[in-house]
């Protein structure tokens, strides 16, 4: 964590935390307001006819949640299922209402304060890479932490248009 | 503020609900006071409620519904066809008011002028001749003379004494004195000999009385109409201050006030029936927002807690074997865990309950729209209710008001004929639509039946071959026949009415109820009536299956679609050009799934058909062989939505969560057939 951190945390406003997490080489943050949970890995229901990194779904304490291979859907290569995979339970807000989703990481590393005026905006790489799940950059000890906006990540998924996602 | 907010729109949707129906059965020319009063209640609840909550629109718009409803209730007015007509277009104005209020949005303010202007129209029309016409009916005691009635310039002294539960009634007498201020120049005296040491003190009690002078132009009932609330919950004395009264006259009078006061008193205290009555405000516009509570019958929560009371007693039975165990205890163990099985299931079926609806919440609407409809289109109809008592879960009751409505329009405008052709056919004037809601198996069916002149199916037939929807001559069955008006655009209808065109819409009907899981059934005779009848599952939350395992994955089929499992023998399948598979099955060609294929399941152990089974099923008219590698147990699932968190996916209606905490899939049986097609 950065030291100097306190001192300039003169106001609380000002920080945002997130939590961080590795994917292959990359370091990844999602604010840590929501992280509903984390969950080791464990078998999921597969779901037919979904893309490959739609992992399938699981039972969250009565609830159906669907599991989301990041690696794969950031198209990071697909990893093996190890002793430090996590599934990092999200709460997104689509619409008015609150869904719940997992995504897989490789390891959770750990929650990082970051200034809120330390953030730089994502860059655009054309269309080769797929930016727009990325809210922002930010430093931590001189490594990239690329910080995701949650609701675009499931946007993305088209789980949005959920009522008429049927395909003809 | 706002929860009660939500409560005030809730109640004042019933309270409408209330009205409507009871305008509908006010027997015109000679109504019972009971029924205006039940009116006048609902109205004026409705109007101290937005009083209250600073809705002045809607208090000042219920205000003329209530004076007029006042005025039939003390018989000054007679009870016209004009009236009635008059009131219900002010509920409906109300229910949209009130409906705009709730969505925050603005007022449709022409429509209320409108309606008002109408109100007031029937208000001024008849007041002056029926004035002090008819003394009819003694619906509330008056308990001061008539003649004192409305003199102007008159003073009054009002003797208010709340009992001691009056603002646990919701009622505030500083409203009441606000309202009576704003009658005339108001001078209050508060008698504090009531209130106790403050030790004894319980701030929820009012332990005031008041003794207030109004003076104005003001009439005894318009001061009598601001208690009129809390009549039963307080001693009232209204009685007049004329200048020239000696302090005798007063005092003599006020003796016969409290006379009179009692006697309101001894009248019981009406509750406007709310949790058997049906509330149809689903139909209120904004709906979509509407937070989604529900009302729970007492009994049902207070089983509920008892469950809850015994699984607490089983669960400390248990541990307490647990603590301690060895070998002799073990029935004591098996005991409770039988116990702690039943108890589950009790629970859960109680809970299960808390969603049921009587579908009386869909019915209630009905009366209105055949009274409206059968006016508009000429015709004589009686509707007849059975089964209102019937319950279905929530879920089912509110989508299943849309197709209900359609059906029963397209029943009073295309099956029942005209009053004159129905006498030249033989049959009594007025036409009949039964609604009928009963149980059979693990349905509820609905029936809407009319005694009209029943589907032609010579006639649908043409339209169908006119159309180019099927061949000159092909074979079809009566049902067939009838099933052609489900097809989109088609109708039969020599002319379209603004109302209903039988066909046009009906393909919609059918969609609604087949997403709620539901099939609907015709049958008709020509000249004698149809009935439509929606078969539904009881609730949408619960479901017998069946198990099937493909490969290492396992998926719940709902057991009523399910016709019989049978072994393949290789003889009896064909191959239609090359690809699609289909199983001679006693005459019928049946086209096969193949589960894992069509979902991609990995490591299926059946592969050939000899090898694994076929479930041969039936939804909604289609039947089908789905080929899976085994069957497993039968077992009642709770149904979990994919979409809560996920997304629809095509073939399965659902998830459920297995003993063993893990999550299978529902199939979904057209869904399925669509998907193979592809």
């Amino acid at each position: 964590m950065s030291d100097a951190a306190p001192a300039v945390a003169n106001k609380a406003g000002d920080i945002r935390q997130f939590l961080t997490f590795v994917l292959g080489d990359e370091r990844y943050g999602v604010d840590i307001l929501r992280v509903q949970e984390l969950r080791c890995w464990e078998p999921v229901s597969r779901i037919p006819n979904v893309p490959s990194y739609e992992k399938g779904v699981v039972n969250l304490r009565g609830a159906i949640v669907p599991i989301i291979d990041l690696r794969e859907r950031f198209q990071l290569g697909t990893g093996q299922v190890g002793p430090m995979t996590v599934v990092v339970v999200l709460q997104v807000n689509v619409g008015a209402a609150i869904k719940i989703m997992g995504v897989v990481v490789d390891a959770v590393s750990d929650v990082v304060d970051v200034e809120k005026n330390a953030i730089q905006s994502a860059p655009h790489f054309g269309t080769k890479v797929s930016t727009e799940f990325i809210a922002g950059l930010a430093s931590v000890r001189n490594e990239m932490v690329m910080l995701l906006d949650v609701d675009r990540l499931l946007k993305l998924e088209g789980l949005e248009d959920a009522d008429d996602g049927r395909t003809p | 503020m706002s929860q009660f907010h939500q409560v005030f729109f809730e109640e004042s949707f019933e309270g409408l609900d209330v009205m409507e129906s009871g305008l509908l059965s006010l027997d015109v020319g000679s109504a019972d006071a009971e029924s205006i009063n039940t009116l006048f209640r609902a109205a004026h609840s409705i109007k101290g409620g937005s009083g209250t909550f600073g809705f002045t629109e809607v208090s000042d718009f219920t205000h003329v519904m209530e004076t007029l409803l006042d005025e039939m209730r003390d018989g000054r007015r007679q009870v016209a066809d004009g009236t009635v007509r008059a009131l219900l277009e002010s509920v409906d104005c109300l229910r949209d008011m009130l409906g705009r209020l709730k969505g925050a949005e603005p007022l449709d303010q022409a429509r209320i002028a409108q309606t008002k202007a109408v109100l007031e129209a029937e208000l001024a029309g008849a007041h002056s001749e029926d004035r002090n016409a008819s003394n009819g009916l003694p619906a509330t005691p008056e308990p001061i003379g008539a003649d004192a009635t409305d003199l102007p310039g008159s003073a009054w002294a009002i003797a208010f004494s709340p009992h001691r539960h009056l603002l646990k009634t919701g009622n505030d007498p500083v409203r009441m004195f606000r309202e009576l201020a704003g009658l005339g120049d108001l001078k209050v005296a508060v008698d504090l000999r009531g209130v106790p040491n403050f030790f004894d003190l319980d701030p929820e009690e009012c332990y005031l009385s008041w003794k207030l002078t109004l003076t104005g132009d003001v009439g005894r009932d318009d001061v009598a109409e601001v208690f009129d609330w809390v009549e039963n919950d307080c001693d009232l004395a209204i009685y007049p201050l004329l200048k020239h009264d000696s302090a005798a006259v007063v005092a003599e009078q006020r003796q016969g006030e409290a006379e009179a006061v009692k006697t309101i008193q001894a009248a019981p205290f009406q509750i406007i029936p709310n949790s058997a009555e049906p509330t149809a405000h689903e139909d209120a516009k904004p709906a979509a927002k509407s937070a989604g509570s529900i009302r729970v019958d007492i009994a049902k929560i207070d089983h509920l807690i008892n469950m809850v009371g015994e699984l607490v007693i089983t669960q400390s039975m248990l541990s307490l074997v647990g603590e301690r165990f060895e070998a002799g205890k073990l029935d004591q163990l098996r005991n409770g865990l039988t116990q702690l099985e039943r108890h589950t299931r009790e629970l859960q079926e109680s809970v299960m309950n808390i969603r049921m609806l009587p579908v009386s919440f869909v019915f209630s609407r009905f009366p209105r729209l055949v009274h409206d409809l059968s006016t508009k289109l000429g015709k004589k109809i009686e509707l007849k209710l059975i089964g209102e008592n019937t319950e279905v879960d929530k879920t089912v009751v509110e989508l299943l008001a849309d197709p209900l409505v359609h059906l029963v329009r397209n029943s009073l405008d295309h099956g029942i004929e005209m009053p004159q052709v129905r006498l030249a056919a033989g049959k009594p004037e007025t036409g009949t639509v039964t609604l009928q809601a009963y149980h059979r198996g693990g349905n509820i069916v609905i029936e809407v039946k009319d005694d009209g002149q029943g589907l032609d199916g010579a006639k649908l037939r043409a339209k169908a071959v006119e159309k180019g929807l099927i061949g000159a001559d092909a074979a079809l069955s009566e049902r067939q026949l009838y099933d052609l008006i489900f097809l989109p655009g088609f109708s039969t209808a020599d002319k379209l009415t603004d109302i209903s065109g039988r066909g046009v819409g009906m393909d919609v009907v059918r969609r609604n109820i087949q997403a709620l899981g539901g099939n609907i059934e015709i049958a008709s005779e020509l000249g004698k009536g149809s009935t439509f009848a929606i078969y539904l599952p009881l609730t949408l939350a619960i479901l017998d299956g069946q198990s099937v395992a493909v490969g290492d994955e396992i998926y719940i089929l709902p057991l009523g679609a399910i016709v019989e499992s049978l072994n393949i023998s290789e003889d009896r399948v064909n191959r239609v050009a090359g690809k699609g598979e289909t199983f001679h099955l006693r005459s019928q060609y049946l086209p096969i799934i193949r589960l894992h294929r069509i979902f991609q399941v990995p490591g299926a152990k059946a592969t050939k058909l000899t090898d694994g089974l076929l479930v041969v099923v039936e939804s909604h008219g289609v039947r089908c062989g789905l080929f899976v590698d085994d069957l497993l147990g039968q077992q009642q699932v709770v149904i979990k939505s994919l979409e809560a968190n996920y997304r629809r996916i095509d073939g399965v209606s659902g998830a459920t969560i297995l003993g063993d905490g893990s999550v299978a899939l529902i199939l979904d049986i057209p869904g399925l057939v669509a998907l193979a097609n592809q």
